[in-house]
């Protein structure tokens, strides 16, 4: 069954504190050519029926992101694509 | 008649209890709401405590919005009643639409927890018409995600309209933009603060009585106000 999948992002004018503290924490492990590094969140949703973007860009839009500080995607993935699909 | 303050529970308010006995303090009656009750059962003000509600599962606040209770609260505050909400309450509101902006993470990302002094900007709320402009209060603030965002134009839009009620002063706990601890709607009568007034109304649990001032402000409000 497809998966819509939401990714929601901190919009790029806001501080991301969370990806800072990754981004400092790189050179520990001998990684010097990370510029920057920004954390967001993806949600996969899987509808009774039909995948519906129309729908999932609702739920994204009202509880998903707050359109205030984030900005969001959506797009359509086949099962075996999705997190913890085994290959 | 005395008030009746409704305080809201949600799965994971931690400062319900605080918040009811801070308004029987001020001198009205407090009366426990629970999240999946759509009734206020006529109560005059609501405050919407501290707390992880929903264990802040998504954002801060996010799924408390939509909360039974909330719907109520949400039109009641529209019609005029006064809503407080500290802390996750005000993240709450945030998430609600009744305040603008957002509370994001600290941007230290450290759990901040001390006495702080603000300045009440505005005495012309619901919630702070007891205080003085200008006057500085010493309230507790404990918070992880208390960094208060908008656009540059909605801050200036709340500054110019008076609706920046409180500012942090001498160190900002959590970098909020402008200092800002506590807004207001247009109408005065949602107040949404970070630190935490409930914690400062009597002189063995809290650092000053300062806290008490927004508990007795709603009373002289309701007193004032039409029924």
């Amino acid at each position: 069954m497809p998966r819509v999948v939401v990714d929601v992002m901190l919009k790029p004018e806001i501080l991301d504190p969370q990806g800072q503290a990754v981004a400092n924490a790189l050179p520990r492990l001998g990684v010097d050519d990370v510029a920057s590094v920004r954390i967001g969140r993806r949600i996969e949703i899987e509808f009774t029926g039909e995948p519906d973007l129309d729908r999932a860009r609702e739920i994204a839009d009202k509880l998903l992101a707050n359109p205030v500080i984030e900005d969001f995607t959506v797009h359509l993935v086949e099962t075996d694509e999705t997190a913890g699909a085994h290959p | 008649m005395t008030a009746r303050v409704g305080v809201v529970t949600f799965p994971g308010s931690l400062d319900d209890g605080d918040a009811a006995r801070a308004v029987r303090i001020a001198g009205a009656e407090p009366v426990r709401l629970w999240h999946g009750d759509p009734d206020l059962h006529g109560v005059d003000a609501v405050v919407l405590p501290g707390g992880f509600s929903y264990g802040d599962y998504l954002r801060c606040g996010a799924i408390a919005r939509f909360a039974p209770v909330m719907e109520t609260v949400v039109d009641a505050a529209r019609g005029g009643l006064p809503v407080l909400g500290i802390c996750n309450g005000f993240q709450i509101l945030c998430e609600a639409h009744l305040l603008p902006g957002a509370l994001t993470r600290n941007q230290h990302l450290h759990f901040r927890n001390r006495d702080q002094v603000l300045r009440i900007e505005s005495a012309g709320t619901a919630w702070t018409n007891a205080f003085q402009p200008g006057q500085e209060v010493l309230i507790p603030v404990k918070n992880g995600e208390g960094c208060y965002v908008a656009d540059p134009a909605t801050l200036d839009q709340l500054e110019a309209e008076g609706r920046v009620v409180a500012r942090y002063v001498g160190g900002n706990p959590n970098g909020s933009q402008r200092d800002i601890a506590a807004i207001t709607n247009p109408a005065g009568n949602v107040v949404g603060i970070m630190p935490h007034p409930e914690h400062a109304v009597e002189a063995l649990t809290g650092p000053s009585l300062d806290g008490l001032g927004f508990f007795t402000s709603v009373l002289k409000h309701l007193v004032g106000a039409p029924a």
